[in-house]
């Protein structure tokens, strides 16, 4: 056992502190504040320019050869400056499935652009009526020729507005059960009856309800075969199961311990409180055993294990941990942390504020806390089925 | 490089510890054990694998000297509530060689020769009474702080508390003239205190193969038991809780082991990491069989059933450190320094 994430990882780190130092900067920080869209084209340009969109992959794939512990050395740092990560986090979600199941064009027009940052990729599982039942979708394509025709309508598209496709999940047989009569495609979000409505959200990051009103698309954006989409969607979902918070909740703990290691006007430093320190601390140690859990998945994959139910004991024991730290955190510092922030490139108590609100998501995109439970109950533990399988 | 593979050798050290349990540890022999919470007879068999030697240097008659090994180990201890006071004597051990005195390095030849336990007092001596000393009842030598001075004690009269929650083998001992002094001065101190760490690693790993096995047990009753005409585990209520607490106790356990490997490495922050470990061992052990004894219901209530056995112990080892929330206090003064005392007004 090691647990020291090696000499090539901690050289990464001097890499890109200097290219963030070039790329990111507090004028990205407002436009992201502004708009909500956490997306800089010039800043995913020169990321993959790096080959360090798809740090993992071989240079002849447009990736940069990366063992899994620089990759994970690069992708603290990138959090750590916020740089504008979320498109380029659900983009490679679906290159990577491209990988595995794209045609040779589609790798060659879409997947290549993607990890050079030239593309855009959305998600479009959830709808009004199906979120954790993702295989309920209703969205329906219709076969016509070489084309189909998608009628429907996506909630929760985060990043449609600077996207260039939405993978979507859609159903193609409503006559057989759930999980066998969905299809996924990639669909332009230049088509023709495609359409955008913004949606305000408590973290303040953008996100988007689209709606497709008898789309066209060649039958060339398919990906994988007919009516095997939830195979292909649950790669992806896989994907982006296994994701840790405790990096987040890292940052917000090293915040508050800088802020309530200050003096106050009659000299006392809230860090002195036992009462403090103990929900720090309990913060600290709930944060560490995220993290471990986090690198115990990587580590599995790394090895050739599937971290199924590893990757969501990560990712629910992490996020429920990020948002008991942020909720317990504001208490400790009382009416101050009513300061409303955007949480972007700051270091304040604010960054705190917003890190709470922003937090309350963690716990429900990419799979909720109590998918994620159930399949650590079934899949882990091999207790029965709590869900019916429709 | 970042490796969470056990070698074939702790994979062999683990399964052998569990082949002895499995035939010689059962919960009938952890019941008959209660009066005492020691067998002398599997203390004897332990020390056949290898027991205390395992974790001290070879040059000390050890066999390498890994704690992430004695940390292995009690994991297994934890999962049989095994009534050894094997973490103990490790940390015990482990603090006689570390103090690398003269006296010291005798009385770890004598403790090795005669087989017997040895332990550590985590709380120093007052007027000369150490109050409530792990494994004080069986361990032949006590390593104690009395003020400044590192001292061993053998020979004083202990003074059980019988029948105590986790039937543990916890005892007063006294300081008397035949006390060898082993070290002094801030620096023996300090390796005392750091074998206390040591110690709360080693408990950590028992209390998340306690807290693993109560899982199990959870597993297996609510799988079997029926009500409404379903398995009791068909209830998310259920089935999320055992997920939630299976869960926390994999960090624990990756915690513990990480904080084992910290101590043997010297790496970054290894006091904070041994310390945090206890907390997170003990929280997620805690929860985990709480609500397993829970999901019993009323059968979790009755001696008869084994859950009992574990909810006691693990809640008794918590109390063999001390306060759970002062231990937290002290991840605090680990990570951030000491809190300053407001000034005197």
């Amino acid at each position: 056992m090691d647990f020291d994430l090696g000499a090539e990882a901690e050289a990464v780190r001097k890499d890109v502190r200097e290219f963030i130092a070039e790329n990111v900067n507090s004028d990205i920080h407002q436009r992201m504040a502004d708009t909500g869209t956490y997306y800089d084209a010039d800043f995913a340009r020169a990321l993959g320019a790096r080959g360090w969109i798809a740090a993992g992959w071989p240079v002849e794939e447009g990736g940069s050869g990366r063992n899994w512990l620089e990759q994970v050395a690069l992708n603290q740092e990138l959090r750590h400056a916020d740089a504008p990560m979320d498109a380029i986090g659900t983009t490679m979600l679906i290159a990577s499935t491209l990988r595995m199941f794209g045609t040779p064009e589609q790798k060659e027009t879409i997947m290549k652009p993607a990890v050079r940052g030239e593309v855009v990729i959305a998600l479009g599982y959830t709808e009004p009526d199906s979120g954790s039942d993702a295989a309920a979708a209703r969205t329906r394509a219709v076969r016509d020729g070489d084309e189909w025709v998608i009628d429907g309508e996506k909630m929760f598209t985060t990043l449609a507005q600077v996207a260039d496709y939405v993978f979507m999940l859609t159903r193609t047989n409503p006559d057989v059960k759930k999980h066998r009569g969905l299809t996924t495609f990639l669909v332009p979000t230049t088509s023709a009856g495609f359409s955008i409505s913004e949606v305000k959200t408590l973290g303040g990051e953008r996100t988007n309800i689209t709606t497709y009103e008898g789309v066209r698309i060649p039958d060339s954006l398919r990906v994988g075969e007919v009516d095997q989409g939830w195979s292909v969607a649950s790669a992806a979902l896989e994907l982006e199961h296994s994701g840790s918070y405790a990096g987040e909740t890292l940052e917000v703990l090293a915040v508050a311990v800088e802020q309530a290691s200050q003096p106050g006007p009659d000299g006392s430093r809230l860090i002195d409180d036992p009462s403090v320190r103990t929900r720090l601390a309990q913060a600290a140690v709930e944060a560490e055993m995220g993290d471990l859990l986090g690198m115990r998945a990587g580590w599995m994959h790394q090895v050739g294990q599937r971290p199924l139910v590893e990757g969501s004991m990560a990712k629910v024991y992490s996020s429920e941990a990020f948002s008991r730290a942020t909720s317990e955190i504001l208490d400790i510092f009382g009416p101050a942390s009513l300061q409303r922030g955007r949480g972007l490139g700051d270091e304040t108590l604010a960054m705190i504020e917003h890190a709470y609100r922003h937090s309350q998501v963690t716990r429900i995109y990419a799979g909720t806390s109590e998918i994620h439970r159930s399949i650590i109950a079934e899949a882990g533990l091999g207790l029965p089925r709590t869900r019916s399988a429709g | 490089m970042f490796d969470l593979g056990l070698s074939n050798e702790q994979e062999q050290l683990q399964s052998a510890y569990r082949g002895l349990f499995e035939r010689e540890c059962t919960t009938e022999m952890v019941r008959a054990s209660e009066e005492t919470g020691f067998s002398a007879g599997l203390w004897a068999r332990v020390g056949e694998l290898g027991g205390v030697d395992m974790s001290l240097p070879e040059n000390l008659g050890g066999a390498g000297g890994l704690l992430l090994d004695a940390v292995l180990v009690n994991e297994v201890i934890g999962a049989y509530v095994a009534p050894l006071p094997l973490a103990e004597s490790m940390a015990a051990s482990r603090l006689l060689a570390a103090l690398d005195t003269d006296p010291a390095r005798r009385v770890l030849a004598q403790v090795l020769a005669s087989g017997q336990p040895v332990t550590l007092s985590p709380r120093p001596a007052v007027d000369g009474r150490l109050g409530w000393v792990p494994a004080g009842l069986v361990a032949d030598v006590v390593v104690a702080r009395d003020g400044d001075r590192i001292i061993a004690q053998r020979g004083d009269q202990p003074t059980p508390f019988p029948g105590n929650l986790g039937a543990l083998p916890v005892a007063d001992r006294q300081i008397t003239t035949d006390a060898i002094e082993l070290a002094a001065g801030p620096e023996a101190v300090a390796v005392f205190a750091d074998a206390v760490l040591e110690w709360h690693c080693l408990v950590a790993a028992q209390s998340v193969g306690a807290g693993k096995r109560a899982v199990e047990i959870g597993v297996a009753y609510t799988t079997d038991r029926y009500a409404f005409g379903v398995p009791i585990a068909s209830f998310q209520t259920i089935a999320h809780r055992l997920a939630d607490a299976a869960t926390a106790l994999d960090g624990a356990q990756l915690l513990a082991r990480k904080a084992a490997w910290a101590i043997d490495s010297r790496a970054d922050r290894w006091r904070a990491l041994a310390q945090m470990a206890f907390v997170g061992a003990d929280e997620a052990a805690q929860t985990a069989v709480d609500e397993v004894l829970h999901f019993h219901g009323g059968y979790g209530f009755m001696l008869e059933y084994d859950i009992q056995l574990y909810f006691r112990r693990i809640k008794a080892w918590s109390l063999q450190v001390g306060d759970h929330r002062k231990e937290l206090e002290a991840v605090a003064d680990l990570l951030w320094g000491a809190p300053r005392l407001p000034a005197a007004v």
